[in-house]
C-alpha cells in the first residue's frame, strides 16, 4: 500500500506509451539522475545533523540547537555558508590535480551510491555484475584523496594522503573478501538476486557463523574505507592539522565533508544489502511466525531498508565517538595480520557450510 | 534594516550593550548603497552565516583553557551551530585570538589571518589581545592585537568567563546580520541631493 | 653521601661554604668546571635551577644543585664575571643536560657567553633581537625592537654558535647547521592543536620515523620576570598566576611562601589548611585537564570532555569562595584574602566521592582500552637517570622512578602532618606517566579529605604591614606544582620592589624531555609522548 514500485512501474510506462523510445529513456535518466543527486545532498544532511546531535548525547551536552527547532535547520545554515566562502587559490599547487581530485572522490562515491537499492521497485541501476560494480567503483575515492594531498603542495597534506592511500588500499582487501564471502551464499553477483534471496532470512541468519564473522568484518573494514573512528589518521585532527584538505576552502571543503558522511552511508547500505536483507522485512523462517512475517511485511520497504542503514550508522557514530585512534602501523597489522587471514579462513569456511546445508 | 529588529534567540535586543557601533556600521554600510528587492535574500544569506561560524584552533595562553571550557559540556558553543572548530585556516571563518600575542606570534597570528578565506571575523578575547592587558609594561607583547589584524568583538577579562564569550559570540552573530551582501549602487536616499560622495543612479 | 665539606675541600682549594637558606659556594669561572664535575662525581647529579644575575658591576650565575642520591642534599653554587666586559663563563651543558636550556636563557636575557655550549641560540627572543632585557643598563625603547610581521628565517632558526678560546685567548665562533641540506623539515605548531599552547617544533622526518626534533620557544614569553622587578610584592602575586596558568594557586602559593619566610610571618594554620586544600583542588584540575588533552590527542575526544566536566566542578568551589575560576587570586601574602565562605566546606565534602567514582569510570572507559594500551605501552621510555640529568621532576620524573615530591622532600604548610603517598612508578614509558597522574588525583583526594575534616579555627590572615618590603637577601622556595618542582628565587635589596626574581620552571625540562624521548619514534607518538609529558608553555617562556 505505501510501496512505490507501482508509481514508478505507471511512470516508467507512461513515458514509453507517450514518447518515442529514446525520448522516454533520456527523460528517465535525467529523472532518476536529479533525484540520486538530491538524496545523495538530503541524505548528507541528515547524517551531519544526526552525528553532531548523537556525538553530543555522547558527550553529555546538547548539539545544535538554536537553530530551527532542535536545532534542525543548523546544516542548511552552514551549507549556504560554505557556498559563500571564499575560493582560496594556493599558487604553487597544480592546479588541474587539485581541483580534479576532489571531483574524484565524489564521482566514485555517488556512482557507488546508485548501485544502492532503496526498496521495493527503487533501482538505480539492477546489472548482473552489481556487486563487482560497487566493489570496483568505491576505489575511484582513493585516487581522489591521494590526488588531493599531493597536488596541494604541503607536507602536511603530503603524508596524510599517503597514509591515507596505504589504509584504504589495505582495507579494501578485507572488505572485498567479505563481501565474496556472502557471494557464495548467495550464488550470484546481481543484487536483485542476492536481495530476493532473503525474502525468507536474512544472510546472516542463514549461515550465522560464517556470515556473523564476515558481518563484523566488513564493518571494521568498511570503517576504515571512509575514514572514520578509530581509523581516522590521515585526518587526524590532532596531528595533521587537517590532512589532505587543509588546502581546500569553501566549497570545495564542503564536497570533502559530504563525500565522507555519505561513505558511511554507503558502507551501511552495502552492509543492509549483503547481509542483512536490504528492504526486506524480518521474517522468521517458521510456519508458528506467519502472523508476525505478515505484520513485518506491512511496513514499506523503504523504510526497513533505511532503518538498517541508520542502525548501522549509530553503530558507526557510536565507535567513532568512543575509542582513540590507532597509528598507521597497528592499523596496518590489523588489517595485514588479522583481518585478512580471518577472510580468508572464513571463506573456506562460508564454502564448506554452504556444500553441508544448502 | 533597523538595528533593533536584529533577533537573536532568547535575548532581548536591550540587553545587548554598544549598540551605537551597530548603527554607525549600518548607516555606513548605507551610505554605499541599498540592495532594492533582495533585501529578502540578504536577511536568509545573514541568517545562515550568522549561524554557522567555525572557529580556527588557536590558543596561546589561559584564555584558550577558558576557550576550550566553552565547547566543553556545561556552556556547550555547539548549541549556536559553532563547534565545528577547524585546524586549517583556510576553513575556518572566525579567529579567536585567546592569549597573550607577543612579538614573535605576530608574524605567525598575521600569517594565520591572510591565509583564512573570506568572509573572516576575528574576536579578541581577554585583556591581553585587547590591549596588552596585564602585560601591559613588556618589552615583549604586542599592546593588543588590533595593531596587527583587524578585530571585529572584543571580550574583556582576564580570562573572560565562558559565559562572556558566549555574549560575545552573539554580538558578532549581531554584526554579521546586519551586513550587506549583495552591493548594488542604487538610487540613495533624497536628503542631499548635492553631496559629494553618492553614486551613480541605476535606472 | 659525602658531607659537603669534604667534597668541596678535595674539588679546589680556597673555597668556604657559607650556611645561609641552604649551603653556598662562590667559585670563580675557572674553578667552576673543576668543581662542578667534582660535584656529579660525588652524587650532586640534578642541576635544579640556573639563574642569571647582574650586579650592576659585574654578572653571575647562581645554580641550584640536588641529587637523586641524598633528595634532602642541596647546594647552592655562585659563580661572578670579573666585571662587566668579560662575560665568558665555561659551560656546564656537558655535566648536566639541563644546563643546555637554562645556559641559552642565561645568554639570552643578560649577554653571559657560554664557553662551550654546544647551541648557543637565544632561546625567547628573536635572533635580531637588539639588547638584553634583564640587564640593568637595557634600553626598553620600542623602537629599537618594533613588532615584526615577517618571520626569522630558517638560518636565523638553525645556525648554531659554539664559542671557544684559541691559543691566543681571543674568543672564536664556529657555526653548525642544526638540519643537514635534504632532511625533511617539518614544522610542528606554533598554531597547533596538539601543542598544548604555542610551542614550535622543528623536525627531520625519514618516512614516518623522527630523526631530530628542535623545539623552538618564546611564542608566548612574555617577560614576567623583568616585569617583576618594576612591581611591588602584591602585584607580582597576580603575574604568578599566569605562569603555569593551570596550577596558578600553587604557583602564587609558592611566591606567598617564599615572602613571608623572608618576613618571617607566622601564618595562620587555618590558612595553611586551605591552601593546601585549593593547591590539591588545583592539582587535581590539572590532571584532569591533562588526561582529557591525552585522550583528545589519542583521538578519543569523549574523554576530554568528560574531564572538563568534573573540571567545572572544582572550579564551582573555587569561584564560590575565591572569586575566579581559572584565575582565582586567593593567596596573599600573609594568608587568605579573605574567610572561606559558608558553602565551601560541604561543596568540598560532596565532590570527594563523586571524583573517586569518576576515576573508577575513567579507568574503565580509557586505561584498560586495548586501543590506548597500544598507542602508550612501551614508547617514550625515560629512565631514572636520563629524567635526574634532564631535570625532569613531577609526574613524569617520578613515573621513572626519581622520587622527587617536593611535599616530602621539604614539607610546607602544613604537608608533614597529612598521610599521603608519593606515587611511584618504574617503567617509565608514556602509559606510565599517563597512569601516574589518575592515581596522583587519589592521593589529593586523601589529602583533602583529611584537611576538610580537620580545619584549625585561628583565623586567616597573619598581621602584614601596609607596604611590604623583603629584608635585603637572597630567598629561595620550593613548591610541588601540578607538573613538577616550582622554584622562585628572590633577590631582594630591601626595597618594596624585588631586585631579582626567578622562576624555576618545571616545563621547560619537560620540553627538553621531547628531543631524546622521541627519536626514532613516529610522528604520532611524538603527540603521545608530548601530551604525557603535559608541558604548559608559558611556564616554560615565562
Amino acid at each position: 500500500m505505501l510501496e512505490l514500485d507501482n508509481l514508478v512501474s505507471n511512470v516508467h510506462t507512461g513515458l514509453m506509451e507517450a514518447l518515442p523510445h529514446w525520448a522516454a529513456l533520456t527523460i528517465e535518466y535525467i529523472l532518476i539522475g536529479v533525484l540520486m543527486l538530491a538524496l545523495y545532498c538530503v541524505l548528507a544532511l541528515i547524517l551531519i545533523f544526526l552525528e553532531r546531535k548523537i556525538c553530543a548525547r555522547f558527550q553529555c551536552r546538547l548539539g545544535p540547537n538554536r537553530v530551527g527547532p532542535w536545532g534542525s535547520l543548523q546544516l542548511i545554515a552552514d551549507m549556504v555558508k560554505i557556498l559563500l566562502k571564499e575560493i582560496v587559490k594556493i599558487s604553487k599547487s597544480d592546479k588541474i590535480l587539485f581541483f580534479t581530485a576532489l571531483f574524484l572522490a565524489l564521482i566514485g562515491s555517488l556512482c557507488t551510491f546508485g548501485a544502492l537499492q532503496f526498496g521495493k521497485g527503487l533501482a538505480g541501476i539492477d546489472f548482473n555484475v552489481g556487486i563487482f560494480y560497487v566493489l570496483s567503483i568505491s576505489s575511484l575515492g582513493v585516487v581522489g584523496i591521494l590526488l588531493a594531498g599531493w597536488s596541494s603542495n604541503n607536507k602536511y597534506t603530503l603524508i596524510g594522503a599517503m597514509r591515507s592511500g596505504a589504509q584504504l588500499i589495505s582495507y579494501e582487501l578485507s572488505a572485498g573478501l567479505s563481501i565474496l564471502t556472502m557471494m557464495i551464499l548467495a550464488g550470484s553477483l546481481n543484487i536483485s538476486d542476492i536481495i530476493n534471496g532473503q525474502a525468507h532470512s536474512w544472510y546472516i541468519f542463514q549461515a550465522p557463523l560464517p556470515a556473523l564473522v564476515a558481518f563484523i568484518i566488513y564493518l571494521i573494514a568498511g570503517h576504515a574505507e571512509t575514514n572514520r573512528g578509530p581509523f581516522d589518521l590521515p585526518e587526524a585532527e590532532s596531528e595533521l592539522t587537517a590532512g589532505y584538505h587543509t588546502e581546500y576552502s569553501g566549497i570545495q571543503y564542503g564536497m570533502f565533508y559530504l563525500a565522507e558522511y555519505l561513505n558511511m552511508f554507503i558502507i551501511a547500505g552495502i552492509a543492509t544489502t549483503v547481509f542483512l536483507g536490504g528492504w526486506q522485512p524480518f521474517q522468521i523462517n517458521a510456519d508458528w511466525a506467519a502472523g508476525f512475517n505478515e505484520v513485518m511485511s506491512y511496513i514499506p520497504s523503504y523504510i526497513w531498508f533505511f532503518g538498517k542503514a541508520f542502525m548501522l550508522v549509530l553503530l558507526s557514530l557510536w565507535v567513532r565517538w568512543t575509542f582513540p585512534r590507532l597509528r598507521i602501523d597497528q592499523l596496518l597489522h590489523l588489517e595485514w595480520k588479522i583481518l585478512m587471514p580471518i577472510s580468508l579462513v572464513n571463506m573456506l569456511v562460508m564454502a564448506v557450510w554452504v556444500v553441508l546445508f544448502f | 534594516m533597523e538595528v533593533k529588529n536584529i533577533k537573536v534567540k532568547s535575548m532581548k535586543p536591550e540587553d545587548f550593550k554598544d549598540t551605537e557601533y551597530l548603527e554607525q556600521y549600518v548607516e555606513e554600510l548605507r551610505n554605499n548603497g541599498v540592495g532594492i528587492g533582495l533585501g529578502v535574500l540578504d536577511d536568509f544569506i545573514n541568517w545562515s552565516r550568522s549561524h554557522s561560524v567555525w572557529p580556527l584552533t588557536f590558543a596561546t595562553a589561559c584564555c584558550g583553557i577558558e576557550f576550550m571550557c566553552v565547547g566543553a559540556a556545561r556552556t556547550d558553543f555547539a548549541r549556536f551551530g559553532w563547534e565545528v572548530t577547524r585546524n586549517s585556516p583556510r576553513q575556518a571563518d572566525v579567529i579567536f585570538v585567546a592569549g597573550t600575542i607577543v612579538h614573535k606570534m605576530a608574524p605567525v597570528l598575521k600569517r594565520l589571518y591572510d591565509q583564512m578565506a573570506e568572509p573572516k571575523y576575528v574576536i579578541a578575547v581577554g585583556g591581553c589581545a585587547i590591549s596588552g592587558g596585564p602585560f601591559k609594561n613588556s618589552y615583549h607583547v604586542v599592546q593588543g592585537v588590533d595593531k596587527i589584524i583587524p578585530v571585529d568583538v572584543y571580550v574583556p577579562g582576564c580570562p573572560p568567563r565562558p559565559d562572556a564569550m558566549v555574549y560575545g559570540m552573539m554580538q558578532l552573530e549581531r554584526k554579521i546580520k546586519v551586513e550587506k551582501f549583495f552591493k548594488l549602487p542604487c538610487r540613495k536616499k533624497e536628503e542631499n541631493p548635492s553631496s559629494d560622495n553618492n553614486l551613480s543612479e541605476t535606472k | 653521601m659525602k658531607k659537603i665539606k669534604d667534597i668541596i675541600s678535595s674539588a679546589a682549594s680556597g673555597l668556604t661554604i657559607e650556611e645561609q637558606q641552604y649551603p653556598t659556594v662562590c667559585v670563580s669561572p675557572e674553578q667552576l668546571r673543576k668543581v662542578a664535575q667534582k660535584l656529579k662525581s660525588e652524587g650532586f647529579d640534578v642541576l635544579l635551577n640556573l639563574t642569571g644575575m647582574d650586579y650592576n658591576d659585574k654578572f653571575g650565575v647562581i645554580y641550584h644543585l640536588t641529587s637523586t642520591v641524598d633528595k634532602m642534599a642541596m647546594l647552592v653554587l655562585k659563580v661572578q664575571t670579573p666585571d662587566r666586559e668579560k662575560l665568558d663563563i665555561p659551560t656546564v651543558s656537558d655535566i648536566w643536560e639541563s644546563a643546555n636550556l637554562y645556559e641559552r636563557e642565561a645568554y639570552d636575557f643578560f649577554g653571559i657567553r657560554f664557553i662551550g655550549h654546544p647551541d648557543l641560540r637565544r632561546i625567547f627572543l628573536r635572533a635580531d633581537w637588539n639588547g638584553f632585557p634583564f640587564r640593568k643598563d637595557y634600553d626598553a625603547n620600542p623602537e629599537l625592537n618594533p613588532v615584526p610581521l615577517v618571520n626569522q628565517t630558517i638560518s636565523d632558526m638553525e645556525d648554531m654558535p659554539t664559542l671557544s678560546f684559541d691559543k691566543d685567548g681571543k674568543l672564536v665562533t664556529k657555526h653548525n647547521q642544526l638540519f643537514e641540506n635534504g632532511e625533511y623539515v617539518v614544522n610542528i605548531g606554533p598554531q597547533h592543536p596538539a601543542t598544548h599552547g604555542v610551542l614550535h617544533l622543528r623536525v627531520s622526518l625519514e618516512g614516518e620515523i623522527i630523526k631530530k626534533v628542535d623545539p623552538n620557544f618564546g611564542y608566548i614569553h612574555r617577560g614576567i620576570e623583568k616585569m617583576c622587578e618594576s612591581k611591588t610584592y602584591p602585584q607580582i602575586l597576580q603575574l604568578t598566576e599566569r605562569l603555569d596558568y593551570l596550577s596558578g594557586t600553587m604557583n602564587r602559593h609558592a611566591f606567598c611562601l617564599c615572602a613571608e619566610k623572608a618576613l618571617g610571618l607566622e601564618v595562620p594554620k587555618r590558612a595553611q589548611a586551605v591552601r593546601v586544600i585549593f593547591d590539591e583542588l588545583t592539582r587535581i584540575a590539572s590532571h584532569l585537564l591533562g588526561w582529557g588533552c591525552m585522550c583528545m590527542d589519542m583521538g578519543s575526544i569523549t574523554a576530554f570532555i568528560y574531564g572538563m566536566r568534573d573540571r567545572e566542578k572544582i572550579m564551582d568551589i573555587f569561584e564560590e569562595t575565591g572569586g575566579g575560576r581559572l584565575m582565582v587570586g586567593y593567596n596573599v601574602i600573609g594568608g587568605l584574602a579573605d574567610e572561606v565562605s559558608d558553602k565551601f566546606i560541604s561543596q568540598v565534602k560532596e565532590f570527594i566521592p563523586y571524583m573517586r567514582k569518576m576515576i573508577k569510570e575513567y579507568h574503565v572507559l580509557f586505561s584498560e582500552n586495548p586501543i590506548a594500551k597500544g598507542r602508550m605501552q612501551g614508547m617514550g621510555i625515560m629512565t631514572k637517570e636520563q629524567a635526574a640529568s634532564l631535570g625532569v621532576t613531577g609526574p613524569s620524573g617520578r613515573a621513572s622512578g626519581w622520587s622527587c615530591d617536593v611535599r616530602k622532600i621539604e614539607p610546607y604548610a602544613g604537608y608533614d602532618q597529612v598521610d599521603f603517598e608519593e606515587v611511584l612508578r618504574s617503567g617509565g614509558d608514556t602509559y606510565d606517566r599517563y597512569y601516574i597522574r589518575l592515581d596522583e588525583i587519589e592521593q589529593s583526594l586523601r589529602i583533602i579529605d583529611y584537611l576538610i575534616n580537620n580545619l584549625p579555627d585561628d583565623g586567616f590572615k597573619a598581621k602584614t604591614p601596609a607596604i611590604i618590603k623583603l629584608p635585603a637577601g637572597e630567598y629561595y622556595q620550593r613548591v610541588e606544582n601540578a607538573r613538577g618542582d616550582f622554584g622562585v628565587y628572590i633577590n631582594s635589596t630591601g626595597d618594596k620592589n624585588p631586585y631579582r626574581v626567578k622562576f624555576r620552571s618545571p616545563c621547560m625540562t619537560l620540553i627538553s624531555a621531547l628531543g631524546p624521548l622521541c627519536r626514532n619514534e613516529k610522528i604520532a607518538d611524538l603527540i603521545m609522548i608530548g601530551a604525557s609529558l603535559d608541558y604548559v608553555i608559558p611556564c616554560a617562556d615565562r
